[in-house]
């Protein structure tokens, strides 16, 4: 009888090969500590700027959790088959060969599991933003594409510039996001820009675009500052700022001398084309938001939550969402679906229906409080929740080969309907977040205006998905709050600008979902 | 080969005994008949000894309203898991006198419960705690979680909760809290 599997004698056998990816993956952590070529990650501080070493194991940055400890005054205990991470009587808790981590009791995912490379672990760098961030008493922003965590509320716009030829003159746009305005100004040979903020965060490449052009080249020269290389053909320069509510846009436009742009029998020519006139919203280059779909609560016989005096959640609902169907649509050219337009009532499932078969790339969905307690006030934004079991669940999911129309077979992803919303969920934070504090200071918060619940309308919604309790209709004064023009007014601006900032996002970070 | 073809005859009709077997006997036994004898468990039991108490922690709406606060009351006494958290659970939705403020909708009451063995609690309670809820994601949470902690708290052995009313499942009490599945304790919402 011949043996399918190899044979005993063989030098190769499965049970080494299985070594084969921690070897590979220590003899990447031994390449990557070369000075020469370590990617590190740069922690920007009140306290300065410090580095991170990172290891690249295939297309994984990872952060030693060691590493960590020391930067962040973490304790890390490695014991029966866990890994607890603690911060301040918060913990963290990893499993090797699991991407999962339960987080102060909720469960996360992150892109890889934990790794063991010779005493150390070493776990995938979301785990700063996902894991770590919520449990810390410090702000952590991680911005992945451009290797950089900002520890702190400190103001690191994130950079992009671009250099046009237009005839003989140029222009150099610099956008800064979020907001950061800026001073333009000439010494010598160079233009400077000096941002109003604590560092830089530059994502591309700064223009080089020659020796013979206007600007020889762009380059950082201190903490805040750009410096564009004048060529010799500059003349001179004229700076326009193009400051929106989230980004800032700075347009220099470049000239040429006069004597070498005029021919003698030619017309003058045409003066620099003005700046293009950005409206408030279009500050960003890509449209990487097509439809949000907005869901007014309740309607028909159910009324949702009823004041003394009759008013009703399902109204209050309604109006919002059609003026913020009006205001999205109307200024930002992003198509609003409503999932009722009248006093009707629709299932619970039917509203995500419409916002997954509609491919939304955001769905709200409007909701009043209420409360036994008259005094209790305040928005709250929700994201969903799951239980532990239930994000297992989502996480073991399978998918299977389907046969295709043109022939072929293609792998589907299978998802279960009522876990959809957990791989969306960071995203559903993040702009739960961007509301609240577009929201904060015009109308009243709870204490805890950002929260998560399980909630079956956002359980099933497979895109960033929020429910908003706009506040308590059981409470009087909130009451009329919440049927004035101006509160309604104040709620949809703040809807209307969180939803610029997050379409802003996504396209710095390169798509929608 | 004659005696190779006996051999697999043999073989595939042993099979089939133990399938059918599997499929008629061992998994009705496994699934089918032990959430009913745990749900008549619950009326059956024996009646605790007279005045027997046990404490338990039971929640109610905090002075915020936005919170659950949690009080320490005497229960009855109930001989096993299935009757003592019937017994948490009718003191939970009881009505309750000032200043503690129920987060269960007046009228509700406990129509059966059971337990299965990996510790999910089915709690089936009466109409009104949809029919009479006041509505608001914040109250939806309190009347869920109340029911939910006060099991799970008290009670080692249910690991989560699942509400029915009048018997069945359904999407929420009020439009917001999902509840097609057990839900495990959440001691976030109490102060």
């Amino acid at each position: 009888m011949e043996s399918l599997g190899p044979s005993r004698d063989s030098p190769l056998n499965f049970r080494s090969l299985s070594f084969l990816p921690l070897l590979l993956l220590a003899l990447a952590a031994v390449l990557s500590s070369q000075p020469a070529s370590a990617p590190a990650l740069t922690l920007l501080s009140k306290d300065g700027r410090r580095t991170l070493p990172l290891t690249i194991a295939g297309d994984q940055e990872l952060v030693g959790l060691d590493d960590l400890a020391s930067t962040f005054q973490l304790q890390v205990q490695d014991s029966l088959g866990a890994i607890t991470v603690s911060y301040k009587g918060r913990t963290i808790v990893l499993t090797p060969d699991q991407s999962l981590a339960s987080v102060s009791g909720r469960l996360i995912s992150l892109p890889a599991a934990p790794t063991r490379v010779g005493r150390r672990w070493l776990v995938p760098v979301e785990f700063i933003s996902r894991a770590l961030a919520p449990i810390y008493d410090t702000r952590l922003d991680l911005r992945k594409p451009s290797q950089l965590l900002v520890v702190g509320d400190l103001r690191v716009p994130r950079i992009t510039a671009r250099y046009e030829v237009l005839g003989a003159s140029a222009r150099l746009t610099i956008d800064a996001l979020p907001r950061a305005d800026s001073t333009v100004s000439q010494d010598n040979q160079r233009i400077l820009i000096k941002f109003d903020a604590d560092a830089l965060d530059l994502a591309g490449p700064l223009p080089a675009p020659g020796p013979q052009a206007l600007v020889v080249s762009v380059h950082q020269v201190d903490a805040t500052t750009l410096a564009a290389d004048l060529g010799p053909r500059f003349g001179g320069f004229k700076a326009t700022s193009q400051p929106t509510d989230t980004s800032a846009r700075q347009v220099i436009d470049l000239l040429a001398p006069a004597d070498t742009t005029q021919t003698p029998a030619g017309p003058p020519p045409p003066p620099p084309p003005s700046p293009p006139e950005v409206p408030p919203a279009l500050g960003g280059a890509v449209i990487s938001m097509r439809t949000i779909v907005i869901d007014p609560g309740h309607g028909g016989d159910d009324d949702g939550a009823r004041s003394a005096s009759g008013t009703k959640e399902k109204d209050i609902a309604l109006a919002v969402a059609r003026r913020s169907k009006a205001s999205i649509e109307g200024r930002l050219g992003i198509r609003v679906l409503l999932t009722r337009d009248d006093d009707k009532a629709v299932a619970i499932d039917d509203r995500t229906a419409i916002a997954n078969n509609n491919k939304a790339d955001l769905f709200v969905s409007l909701h009043v409080n209420a409360s036994l307690r008259r005094s209790t006030s305040g928005a709250t934004i929700y994201a969903a929740r799951f239980d532990a079991d239930a994000s297992g669940r989502a996480a073991g999911g399978n998918g299977e080969r389907l046969p295709t129309f043109g022939g072929g077979l293609r792998d589907i992803e299978l998802v279960p309907w009522d876990l959809a919303q957990t791989r969306h969920l960071d995203q559903s934070t993040a702009f739960a977040t961007m509301l609240q504090e577009q929201l904060a200071q015009k109308i009243p918060l709870t204490a805890h205006p950002v929260d998560s619940a399980p909630l079956r309308l956002l359980e099933s919604a497979n895109m960033p998905a929020v429910l908003v309790e706009l506040g308590f209709v059981t409470n009087a004064d909130q009451e009329k709050q919440l049927t004035s023009d101006a509160f309604q007014t104040t709620f949809v601006q703040a809807l209307y600008d969180a939803v610029v900032r997050f379409r802003d996002s996504l396209a710095a970070s390169g798509g929608t979902r | 080969m004659t005696r190779t073809r006996v051999a697999v005859a043999a073989v595939v009709a042993l099979v089939a005994i133990a399938l059918g077997w599997v499929l008629f006997a061992a998994l009705p036994r496994r699934y089918g008949a032990t959430p009913t004898n745990t749900v008549s468990a619950a009326p059956a039991a024996a009646p605790a000894p007279a005045g027997r108490k046990i404490k338990a922690r039971l929640f109610y709406v905090a002075d915020d309203g936005q919170h659950l606060t949690s009080v320490e009351r005497e229960v009855a006494y109930g001989e096993g898991a299935v009757a003592q958290a019937r017994e948490i659970v009718a003191a939970q939705v009881a009505a309750t006198a000032e200043p503690l403020v129920s987060p269960i909708p007046a009228g509700t009451n406990v129509r059966a419960l059971f337990i299965t063995e990996r510790g999910d609690a089915y709690v089936d309670l009466s109409s009104e705690v949809s029919a009479a809820h006041p509505g608001g994601t914040t109250m939806e949470l309190l009347t869920v979680y109340a029911i939910v902690d006060a099991l799970t708290e008290n009670l080692p052995a249910v690991h989560a909760v699942q509400i029915l009313v009048d018997g069945k499942e359904q999407d929420t009490l009020a439009g917001h809290v999902d509840l097609h599945r057990p839900l495990e304790k959440n001691l976030e919402l109490v102060q």
